[in-house]
C-alpha cells in the first residue's frame, strides 16, 4: 500500500481527500484529530486509479501531476483521488447529470470522461466555485434561497449545470433553462424550484461576469 | 473495467498508423460518450484506445465554400448545433443536435462519433444474459418476442430489430451529406445514406467503414432545400430522450408547388431511412396536409410491427406529416 504511487499537488504537498481524513478519524485517531492534528503522518491512501499515463491537470486553480490509469474516469479521480466527492456518482453512464463538472469552461459528464484526457485542462467542480472568501457562488446561494433541493445528491451537478447553462446564453426563458437543464434529473423533484433558483441567479451571473455569448 | 492501452496521436496520419499497429483490438476513441459507456458495460473491450481528440484542425467548421458546408469530425455537438450558418441554412441539422441528449453530453460527443452511434437496444447493452446477433454473433435476439416496444418496424431482419438512436444522421441523410475517411488505403468519400447497413444476416456489421477508417469531416451540400427543414423528434418525455418516431423533412416550393422534397425517419428504423417513395409522390404538387399525410403513408408503407411497436407506424405518419407541415411554413 505504501508504494502507491504519489498523489501529489503540484506545490508537492500530500493531498489529504475528506475521505482519507474520515477514514483515519474513524481508524482510531480519535476525536481530537477533527482539529487538525491528522496532519501528523496521513498514510498514502489505496490508489485503485494509479497507473503509468502521466497526467497535469489543473482542478479548482491548483495544478496536479497525476499518474493514471487510462481507465479511470474523471469523476473516479476527483473523487478518491483528490478527494472532490462534491460530483457525485448517480448512473456513472451519463444519464443522469450528478458527476457534471466543467472541463475548460464547459460542462461535461465527469463519469464518461477518461481522466487521462484532461491532460493540459482545467477542470472546476463543486468546490471551485464559491469566492476566496467563502461567499457562495450567486447559483449556489439561488438553489439554497428556493429550496431547490431535498435530499441534495444532484444538486453539485445541479449547480454545476446551471452555471454553464447561464454562461452558454441558455438561461433566457422558462422553455429555454428547462431543455438545457434536461440532462440532470432529480429523483426528489425539485426541479419548480430549480428552475426559479436558475431564473433568478442568471441575472446576477450577467451583471457580474458580463455576457459571454451574443 | 478491463484495462486498456492509451494512446494519442497528433496527426490524422499517425492515428491510423497507430490503429494499424494495434490490430486487433485497436480503436478510435473522440468523445467516449458511446464507447467508454459501452466499455463499462463490458459490451466493448477495446485493448487499445486511440484518442484522437488531439489532432489538429479536425474540429472546424468551414463555411467558407459556396457550395458545400464542411463540418470537421472532431466538431463537437454543441457547437454545430449553434453555428450560424447550420442555423440558417439546415435548421433540421441543428435541431437534431440539440434535441439529442444532453448538453452535458453534446460538449463531449463529436459528430463523427455520433454518426457511429451504437445501439440503445436494453438487450445488446444488457450483456451476456441476453441473446444478442450485433453483440454475439449467431447468438439470436432476445428483442424478437421480447420486449420490443423500441424497436425498428422498418429494416428489421430475422437476425436483429435493433434501432439506429442517432440523431444528425437522420437529418445528414435528408440533406444528402457525405463523409469523407482516411485509411491505410488512402481517402475516400462516402455518402451518409449508405455508410450504415441493414441488419441482415450480419448485424455486427453496422456500417460500410473498415475498422482503420477514420472520419475525418461532413460535407453538405449547401443549396435551397435546407432552409426549410424540421427535425421533428417524438419522445416518451420532451427531452433528454431517444426517439420513439422522428422525421427530418426539407422542402423546396417554387409557384405553391414541391420543386424538391426530403424524408428521412429516425426512431423507427434500423438504420437512417430516406424514404424516397414518399419523396417523390409530393413532387409537382401543392404542399396540402392531405398530401403530406399521403406521403407519409407511403413512407411507413413497408412497416413490419413487432409485438410491443405497432403503434409506431401511426405514431410515424403523424410525425412525418406534421413535419412537412413545419417545413412548409418554414418556406
Amino acid at each position: 500500500m505504501n508504494d502507491t504511487p504519489t498523489l501529489r499537488a503540484a506545490d508537492g504537498k500530500p493531498a489529504l481527500s475528506r475521505r482519507t481524513f474520515m477514514m483515519t478519524t474513524a481508524a482510531g485517531a480519535g476525536v481530537a484529530a477533527a482539529c487538525g492534528a491528522v496532519a501528523a503522518t496521513p498514510e498514502a491512501p489505496a490508489n485503485p486509479h494509479a497507473g503509468s499515463q502521466a497526467t497535469r491537470v489543473t482542478v479548482n486553480g491548483k495544478p496536479y501531476e497525476l499518474a493514471l490509469e487510462p481507465r479511470a474516469s474523471l469523476l473516479d479521480v476527483l473523487r478518491e483521488q483528490l478527494g472532490l466527492t462534491g460530483a457525485k456518482k448517480g448512473c456513472d453512464h451519463g444519464q443522469c447529470g450528478a458527476c457534471t463538472v466543467h472541463v475548460d469552461g464547459r460542462r461535461v459528464a465527469s463519469c464518461l470522461t477518461l481522466a487521462v484526457k484532461t491532460d493540459g485542462c482545467a477542470v472546476t467542480t463543486i468546490e471551485g466555485i464559491e469566492s476566496p472568501d467563502g461567499t457562495l457562488h450567486p447559483m449556489q446561494q439561488s438553489f439554497i434561497d428556493h429550496d431547490a433541493l431535498q435530499c441534495g445528491y444532484c444538486t453539485p451537478g445541479q449547480v454545476m449545470a446551471a452555471i454553464a447553462c447561464v454562461r452558454e446564453g441558455h438561461a433566457t426563458s422558462d422553455a429555454q433553462i428547462r431543455e438545457y437543464m434536461s440532462g440532470n434529473i432529480c429523483r426528489c423533484g425539485a426541479y419548480a424550484g430549480i428552475l426559479e433558483a436558475i431564473r433568478e441567479a442568471a441575472p446576477q451571473m450577467r451583471r457580474s461576469e458580463g455576457a459571454r455569448h451574443a | 473495467m478491463h484495462d486498456f492501452a492509451y494512446l494519442r496521436p497528433r496527426s490524422t496520419g499517425e492515428a491510423v498508423q497507430l490503429l494499424v499497429e494495434h490490430q486487433p483490438g485497436a480503436r478510435y476513441f473522440a468523445g467516449g460518450t458511446t464507447l467508454f459507456d459501452l466499455m463499462k458495460l463490458g459490451v466493448e473491450a477495446p485493448a487499445t484506445v486511440i484518442d484522437i481528440t488531439r489532432i489538429e484542425g479536425l474540429a472546424r467548421i468551414d463555411a467558407s465554400e459556396r457550395t458545400e458546408l464542411r463540418i470537421g469530425a472532431l466538431a463537437a455537438m454543441s457547437d454545430v448545433a449553434e453555428h450560424a450558418v447550420v442555423l440558417r441554412e439546415f435548421p433540421a441539422l441543428s435541431q437534431s443536435l440539440w434535441k439529442a441528449a444532453s448538453q452535458q453530453l453534446r460538449n463531449m460527443a463529436t459528430v463523427g462519433g455520433n454518426l457511429l452511434q451504437r445501439t440503445r437496444c436494453a438487450y445488446f447493452r444488457g450483456g451476456p444474459e441476453f441473446a444478442c446477433n450485433k453483440r454475439v454473433p449467431g447468438s439470436g435476439c432476445a428483442a424478437i418476442g421480447g420486449a420490443n416496444r423500441g424497436h425498428a418496424v422498418l429494416g428489421g431482419s430475422e437476425a436483429c430489430v435493433a434501432i439506429y438512436p442517432g440523431d444528425m444522421a437522420i437529418a445528414l441523410a435528408a440533406f444528402d451529406a457525405v463523409i469523407d475517411t482516411v485509411s491505410p488505403r488512402g481517402e475516400r468519400t462516402v455518402a451518409v445514406r449508405e455508410l450504415h447497413r441493414e441488419p441482415g444476416a450480419t448485424p455486427h456489421l453496422e456500417t460500410v467503414l473498415a475498422a482503420d477508417e477514420l472520419i475525418v469531416r461532413i460535407r453538405i451540400p449547401r443549396g435551397p432545400v435546407g432552409r426549410a427543414s424540421t427535425y421533428h423528434k417524438i419522445r416518451d418525455r420532451e427531452s433528454y430522450a431517444f426517439a420513439l418516431a422522428s422525421a427530418a423533412v426539407a422542402v423546396h416550393i417554387r409557384d405553391n408547388r414541391v420543386a424538391d422534397a426530403r424524408i428521412a425517419l429516425g426512431g423507427v428504423a434500423t438504420r437512417p431511412w430516406r424514404a424516397t417513395e414518399a419523396e417523390r409522390s409530393l413532387v409537382g404538387m401543392p404542399l396540402t396536409r392531405a398530401a403530406a399525410r399521403r406521403a407519409a403513408e407511403l413512407a411507413f408503407a413497408g412497416a413490419k410491427p413487432l409485438e410491443h411497436n405497432a403503434f409506431k407506424v401511426a405514431l410515424g405518419i403523424e410525425t412525418v406529416t406534421d413535419a412537412l407541415m413545419l417545413a412548409k411554413d418554414r418556406s
